[in-house]
């Protein structure tokens, strides 16, 4: 019989740590702010065809950076579970804290059973309804959840895009100057210029589906408009 | 087991864009268990009369208030028409609280695909989902708890309003023009059949749609017609490329008020 070497513990959380930060380093960064009437969600996104935004309920929307088949899994079982519990009792059961809690409690069980875990962030993002505030939760590879206020970012250049939006967050910006701030802190923090924009919106004026993507030419007139 | 205890799905059976295998897979799809020979003790409400037709652009569909157990009245303002995504509405005939269940599914279907996909069924691939929904139901056929739904919306393809038929095994029809489903529908046909035209426009499809309503309710005491008196106006809604809306109540009592005039 063989023995299996020993590893301390905390050797095998670091070596995931890292392993797993490394990936997430590799993948561009996502940002959430909010504005006036809702939640700007905007991303460096190359490619028209992956999303790396999306639907998740009626007021609720997922991004998420890192891995791309590992963070569709976990927004197609957030999408699952909003649906069920929607379906089984009432839409308004359905919460961004409820959902951003299953993703810590998958994501840190994965971390600490799976030989692999997974090289993820994600974001999940609730506008809200009458006068409730706005929720911003990030969750990391480990499980770790964020609750967050005014902005969120998550990725690899997470800290120096959440400096960059720091200074020039104001309460109160209507959406194509959180477009303009969101677009100057990826500047910043990328140190050169991005290419191509995914963005989506969480605006109670969509009625009872909030989300709805951005244009192109949306996104061009807001960054345009400013100068 | 509660859904909020349990672990994310991340497995979903095959293929895993749809709710409904999901709901099955976990045991939560809706069942309903009546013993053999228990049909005669069985009385749940029915809906009755509900029909739609086409016009210039789109689709109008229209349901009566009414649901009716036995010989009594049992609700007076349930709804039998509903938006089932941004682009279709559905609209139901029989025994109510199934089909208000069946609608329901339907409708978290079809945004459930829509989200986890990233676009939306066609509008036959809805049809043809609904009549296999249909068809689950056939057991129940025997029970004598029935559900007939009716389809109808605007084709983002083919850009024009569509509208289906389907019987109680899950077949389904297109029809051209309109249909009608329920215990008021061959009245409701049969003066659709006469006063349907395929130029009108939105607001002649209103009139025509309530004059076939009011028509039904005339002579099939099952379907109950615009109440005035109460304040109890058909559900009607309209669908075309700007998307699926609730015509405004204004509107319909004025429609609803010409097509009684017309029967006094």
């Amino acid at each position: 019989m063989s023995i299996p070497f020993y590893v301390a513990p905390e050797q095998l959380v670091r070596d995931k740590a890292e392993f797993a930060r490394k990936g997430i380093a590799r993948g561009r960064s996502i940002l959430a702010i909010e504005y006036d009437r809702g939640v700007l969600l905007i991303a460096e996104n190359p490619s028209s065809a992956l999303h790396k935004i999306s639907e998740m309920y009626d007021r609720i929307a997922f991004a998420g950076v890192g891995k791309y088949n590992e963070f569709e899994t976990l927004r197609k079982a957030g999408i699952r579970q909003a649906d069920l519990m929607g379906y089984l009792y009432s839409r308004s059961d359905v919460t961004a804290q409820g959902i951003a809690t299953a993703f810590s409690q998958t994501l840190g069980s994965i971390f600490s059973h799976e030989m692999k875990p997974y090289e993820v962030e994600v974001l999940i993002c609730e506008v809200g309804a009458d006068g409730e505030p706005n929720r911003l939760f990030k969750v990391s590879y480990d499980g770790t959840l964020f609750d967050e206020r005014r902005f969120c970012a998550i990725g690899g250049k997470a800290e120096a895009l959440a400096d960059a939006v720091r200074e020039g967050f104001r309460d109160d910006m209507d959406l194509p100057a959180a477009i303009r701030l969101a677009v100057q802190a990826f500047r910043a923090a990328e140190e050169r210029e991005p290419e191509g924009w995914e963005a989506a919106v969480l605006d109670l004026s969509n009625g009872r589906r909030a989300f709805r993507r951005l244009g192109e030419s949306e996104i061009t007139a807001a960054i345009e408009g400013g100068d | 087991m509660n859904p909020s205890r349990m672990p994310l799905p991340l497995d979903a059976p095959l293929p895993g864009s749809s709710f409904t295998e999901l709901l099955t897979g976990l045991g939560q799809a809706p069942t309903w268990d009546v013993p053999p020979g228990a049909e005669r003790m069985l009385q749940a409400p029915e809906g009755t009369t509900v029909l739609a037709l086409r016009y210039a652009g789109g689709v109008v569909m229209a349901g009566d208030r009414q649901a009716t157990e036995g010989t009594t009245v049992a609700h007076r303002r349930i709804q039998k028409v509903f938006p089932a995504d941004r682009y279709s509405a559905v609209a139901i005939a029989g025994t109510a609280g199934l089909a208000i269940e069946m609608v329901r599914l339907f409708q978290v279907e079809l945004e459930h695909y829509e989200k986890i996909e990233g676009i939306r069924l066609s509008l036959e691939g809805k049809a043809n989902f609904l009549a296999r929904l249909v068809r689950g139901q056939l057991p129940m056929v025997f029970q004598g708890l029935i559900v007939v739904p009716l389809f109808a919306g605007y084709d983002e393809h083919e850009e024009r309003g569509r509208l289906y038929t389907f019987d109680i095994v899950g077949g389904r029809y297109e029809e051209r023009d309109y249909g009608s489903t329920g215990s008021g529908s061959r009245l409701a046909k049969s003066y659709l059949r006469t006063a349907f035209r395929p130029d009108l426009d939105p607001s002649a499809a209103l009139r025509v749609a309530l004059g076939a309503l009011v028509a039904a309710a005339d002579e099939d005491v099952a379907t109950g017609g615009p109440d005035l008196r109460r304040g109890i106006l058909p559900s009607v809604y309209a669908v075309d490329a700007d998307g699926v809306r609730e015509v405004p109540e204004d509107l319909v009592r004025e429609a609803a008020e010409a097509a009684l005039e017309e029967v006094r």
